[in-house]
């Protein structure tokens, strides 16, 4: 049978690509966000696995409210990376260093 | 009779404030008939309480004006208290100071500072009144600190002037030691005995006269006599007691009525009064008594000694006053404090004349105080010169002049009481009255006699003074020469004090004196018979050939005495060594911590080094800030990393 | 034994999409396999019996989000070549760190610790069960507040988006409602009078 370990390991194993999906790709903020998305998804993988092992629908809620939030946060992103292309003419990381101290 | 005390005390404020406030509206003219009728009233009133203690018995008032604040049950309080002792120094204080006020109306003639110095010296009369009608330790002290503000305000009329500048911070300074060991002394009564009312002190304090205190552990000490030390240190610095008498001499760079009226005849003797009032402490223990004794006797003998080399005359008698005070102080010492406080009032009348004797020469000669300057001013100044004269044969002791009673009262005094130090404090007490004598009759000779050893121009312009200059000094002349004959009996032998002197029983050193009084006449013949006075002629005699014959010994003697005379006019070299130790000591400890603490410690490290440690530090931060997103997500993830490792490797220990 | 096969399978899809997201050359291509991602996910979901998230999760992600990303990726006219340099240079550290990581992690999430004898297998739902209804119920009762802020928060997303996107270019003719509706006639209409002309008479 599948047990809660399967899920959270597969919930493991999806957050640490994403985490190694941010280190690989300096130079696009495009996969960047979308290595965040799939951050979140493992996050929610792992809400979704406990609520139903642990028969509470709250981890439920919460990655309700976790896919708001994102939708959110990828539209807002979204519209900074458009501004930010339209200023710079780019979307490489490595460039966008004026916030150098 | 309150009111009459309120208006005693507050009549000298209240000229002070409006010639102080509104000088330049009332004008000069209005300045000083204000304030002289001010101080016309305190003296008129002072008069009549006296008249009335004498011949109308009144009774001692002592009641609270007003309380202040009562803080942890002690209370306190503005409130008078008026006996014989009160009345006797209120009446010496409005006298003088009214002299000293229509005097100044000459002196200061062509001062600028017209208005202010009425009003100095009438806010010095209020405050001097404060001090003496005082019935507690902190009306006491307010009085104390107020004439010695006004003391430095003085001193330092003219502030234009670098040495009146350095005088009257000096005078401050020295005054706040002796301000010290009054507060440490006047803490140590509060601690004691809980309160800072003089009966309830006084009342109190015989039962505690065997308790002692450790200031320093497994050392007790007589409570009574470190506390009667302490008071007495502040009596030191506000009367000029060796070693806190450096200011005295350095204040006669203030006007000469202030050097009359403070340090001469009235502030000076604060400290006498202060003693003399707290007689019933002092009687309690005998080593507090003795240490007075010893530092009169040496403040009398050897600051008279300097008197004889110093050439500005108002210097001669500023060490002459150094020394009279010496004697008050070794009579405190011998328990005759109405010997001492009779003494203050002679001293007071023909110290304040010699003083103003001396401003009515400086005046003539135009502000000139060299005595080596002057000579043969007897023919100009016919007023001034036998006005000096009676003063001086006041305070060299000559039989029959007010001078003569109280010193020999004060040297029979300590003859006759069994204390420590008592044979050394004679000895320089009569040895004393030669030197008293030589420098009295030096600087009489070297001013009135002689030829005139002024410049011409000088010389055709010296005339006698105006009457308002010559006026005070006929009116101090008198009691000069005649106060003590009707007060010596009363003062001395008679019951006058009541309860405001205490002498506990065995300890009165003039009951010789009062078997061999026979009335003042009798006494003056007796005189002739006792070592002082020879002393004293002998002294005026050496004087006279020196100075007025024979001149050239003069000049020979001091070569002969070159190392004496060095000494003398380094006078010992407490100048240089306070300089030295004490404004050294302290412009070195405030240049180390100027330097040091301030500029390195504070400055350095403290505020520039807090500034340039944040400074380097967030140099180092800056680097770290690169702006790169991914460097922000690297630190994250490995802090993330570092974290999950902590609490895996904690959850499995 | 059919539910362990469906398992592994789609997580292996899954696991195999996430590393094609990240190493993708194109982003067009990221985009798509982040598509795939969530549609596995969904699947895993409803494994696990949750089916209105899986619903809501291709809805919301893949409808929408998704969407929103290819659209963006292909309005921007990125210049794909040198965004992929240096994938192999730092492959290594990206490595090193997402297996530190891992490791740590599946030291915790071992079978000891979250196997089946610690948490059973969840019984099956009923026939007639809704896991609509149920969360629905709790979101409305419960958690009624902060389903509001989502709410806000989403509608602050909105303008936000708009706020930082909305430029006006000074050269493009565009409408102000606003004005043309409160203008008045004085603005637009001008009337002038001119005396009449006489015609001249034919002479």
């Amino acid at each position: 049978m599948i047990g809660l370990n399967h899920f959270l390991v597969l919930g493991a194993v999806m957050f640490c690509i994403s985490v190694a999906g941010i280190f690989l790709n300096r130079k696009n903020v495009l996969i960047l966000l979308m290595a965040i998305e799939l951050m979140l998804l493992a996050v929610n993988m792992n809400f979704v696995a406990f609520s139903r092992f642990l028969g509470n629908t709250d981890g439920q809620v919460f990655v309700f409210f976790i896919l708001t939030v994102a939708a959110a946060e990828a539209a807002i992103g979204l519209a900074i990376l458009v501004v930010l292309f339209r200023n710079r003419e780019t979307i490489n990381v490595e460039e966008l260093d004026s916030l150098k101290g | 009779m309150q009111n009459q005390y309120l208006a005693i005390a507050l009549a000298p404020l209240f000229g002070a404030i409006v010639a102080g406030l509104f000088g330049r509206q009332i004008g000069r003219a209005g300045a000083h008939w204000l304030t002289i009728a001010a101080v016309t009233v305190s003296t008129v009133l002072s008069l009549d309480v006296m008249r009335r203690f004498l011949f109308e018995g009144l009774e001692v008032h002592n009641e609270t004006v007003y309380t202040w604040l009562i803080s942890g049950g002690v209370r306190f309080e503005v409130g008078f208290l008026v006996d014989k002792l009160t009345a006797l120094m209120m009446c010496v204080v409005t006298f003088v100071s009214l002299m000293v006020h229509i005097y100044t109306i000459g002196y200061m003639k062509d001062d600028p500072g017209y208005q202010r110095f009425f009003a100095y010296i009438s806010l010095f009369t209020f405050a001097m009144l404060m001090l003496v009608m005082a019935n507690n330790f902190m009306q006491l002290f307010f009085g104390w600190e107020a004439v010695g503000v006004v003391s430095y305000l003085l001193i330092g009329f003219w502030y234009k002037k670098p040495t009146a500048i350095f005088a009257n911070m000096k005078a401050f300074l020295v005054n706040r030691v002796g301000d010290f060991g009054f507060l440490l002394g006047i803490a140590a009564v509060l601690m004691t005995f809980n309160s800072l009312d003089y009966a309830e002190v006084f009342a109190a304090a015989p039962a505690l006269s065997g308790e002692t205190i450790e200031l320093i552990d497994g050392k007790p000490w007589n409570l009574m006599t470190v506390t009667c030390i302490l008071l007495f240190i502040g009596a030191m610095g506000k009367s000029a007691q060796a070693p806190l008498h450096v200011w005295l001499p350095d204040s006669m760079e203030g006007p000469t009525p202030i050097s009359a009226l403070i340090h001469a005849a009235t502030m000076v003797t604060a400290g006498i009064f202060m003693v003399a009032r707290m007689s019933p402490l002092f009687e309690l223990t005998e080593t507090a008594l003795s240490v007075v004794l010893v530092i009169g006797a040496l403040t009398a003998f050897f600051m008279g000694l300097i008197g004889l080399v110093q050439n500005d005359i108002k210097r001669v008698v500023a060490y002459s006053t150094l020394s009279q005070l010496g004697y008050m102080t070794a009579a405190l010492g011998a328990s005759a404090y109405s010997a001492a406080v009779f003494h203050l009032m002679t001293h007071a009348f023909f110290k304040a004349l010699l003083f103003l004797g001396a401003g009515s020469v400086i005046i003539a000669l135009h502000h000139k105080q060299d005595m080596q300057e002057m000579g043969g001013l007897r023919k100009y100044m016919p007023i001034t010169y036998i006005t000096g004269v009676v003063g001086t044969l006041a305070l060299i002791g000559f039989p029959g002049f007010s001078g003569f009673y109280s010193k020999d009262a004060i040297i029979s005094a300590v003859g006759h009481i069994d204390r420590a130090g008592t044979g050394l404090a004679e000895v320089l007490l009569i040895a004393g009255v030669f030197v008293t004598a030589l420098y009295s009759f030096r600087l009489l000779y070297l001013t009135f006699h002689g030829t005139p050893r002024m410049d011409e121009e000088t010389r055709s312009h010296v005339h006698e003074s105006p009457w308002v200059v010559t006026l005070p000094l006929v009116l101090l002349a008198i009691p000069s020469i005649g106060i003590a004959w009707f007060t010596t009996e009363p003062l001395l032998f008679g019951d006058f004090w009541g309860d405001a002197i205490y002498v506990a029983p065995g300890n009165d050193p003039l009951s010789h004196l009062r078997e061999i009084w026979h009335g003042p006449a009798a006494f003056a013949l007796h005189g002739f018979v006792t070592l002082p006075v020879w002393l004293a002629l002998g002294g005026t005699a050496l004087a006279t050939y020196v100075y007025l014959f024979n001149p050239a010994l003069a000049a020979t003697a001091s070569k002969a005495l070159a190392p004496l005379r060095v000494v003398l006019e380094k006078k010992y070299g407490f100048d240089e060594l306070y300089q030295f130790l004490f404004a050294g000591g302290s412009r070195g400890m405030g240049k180390l911590f100027w330097r040091g603490g301030d500029q390195t410690v504070i400055d350095g490290l403290l505020v520039n080094g807090s500034a340039r440690t944040v400074g380097w530090l967030s140099g180092i931060v800056r680097k770290i800030q690169t702006g790169r997103l991914y460097g922000y997500a690297f630190a994250m993830i490995i802090g993330l990393i570092g974290l999950l490792g902590l609490m895996v490797y904690r959850g499995q220990a | 034994m059919l539910e362990q096969i469906v398992f592994f399978t789609l997580a292996a899809a899954l696991v195999a999409s996430a590393l094609a997201v990240i190493s993708a050359r194109n982003p067009v291509y990221a985009a798509l396999f982040l598509v795939l991602c969530f549609f596995t996910s969904a699947a895993i979901w409803l494994l696990l019996e949750v089916e209105f998230l899986a619903i809501v999760l291709i809805l919301v992600y893949v409808g929408a989000v998704m969407v929103l990303f290819l659209f963006v990726v292909m309005m921007l006219d990125v210049n794909v070549a040198p965004l992929k340099e240096g994938f192999a240079r730092y492959l290594p550290v990206g490595l090193l760190v997402a297996a530190a990581m891992l490791a740590e992690m599946l030291l915790v999430l071992g079978a000891q610790r979250f196997g089946l004898e610690r948490f059973p297998a969840p019984v099956p739902n009923p026939p007639d069960y809704n896991n609509t209804r149920e969360l629905g119920e709790v979101l409305y009762t419960q958690y009624v507040y902060p389903f509001e802020i989502a709410a806000v928060i989403l509608l602050v997303a909105i303008v936000a988006a708009i706020a930082l996107t909305l430029r006006r270019r000074p050269q493009v003719k565009h409408q102000t409602p606003a004005k043309q509706v409160q203008v008045k006639r004085e603005d637009r209409l001008k009337i002038v009078s001119m005396p009449a002309e006489k015609r001249e008479v034919e002479s």
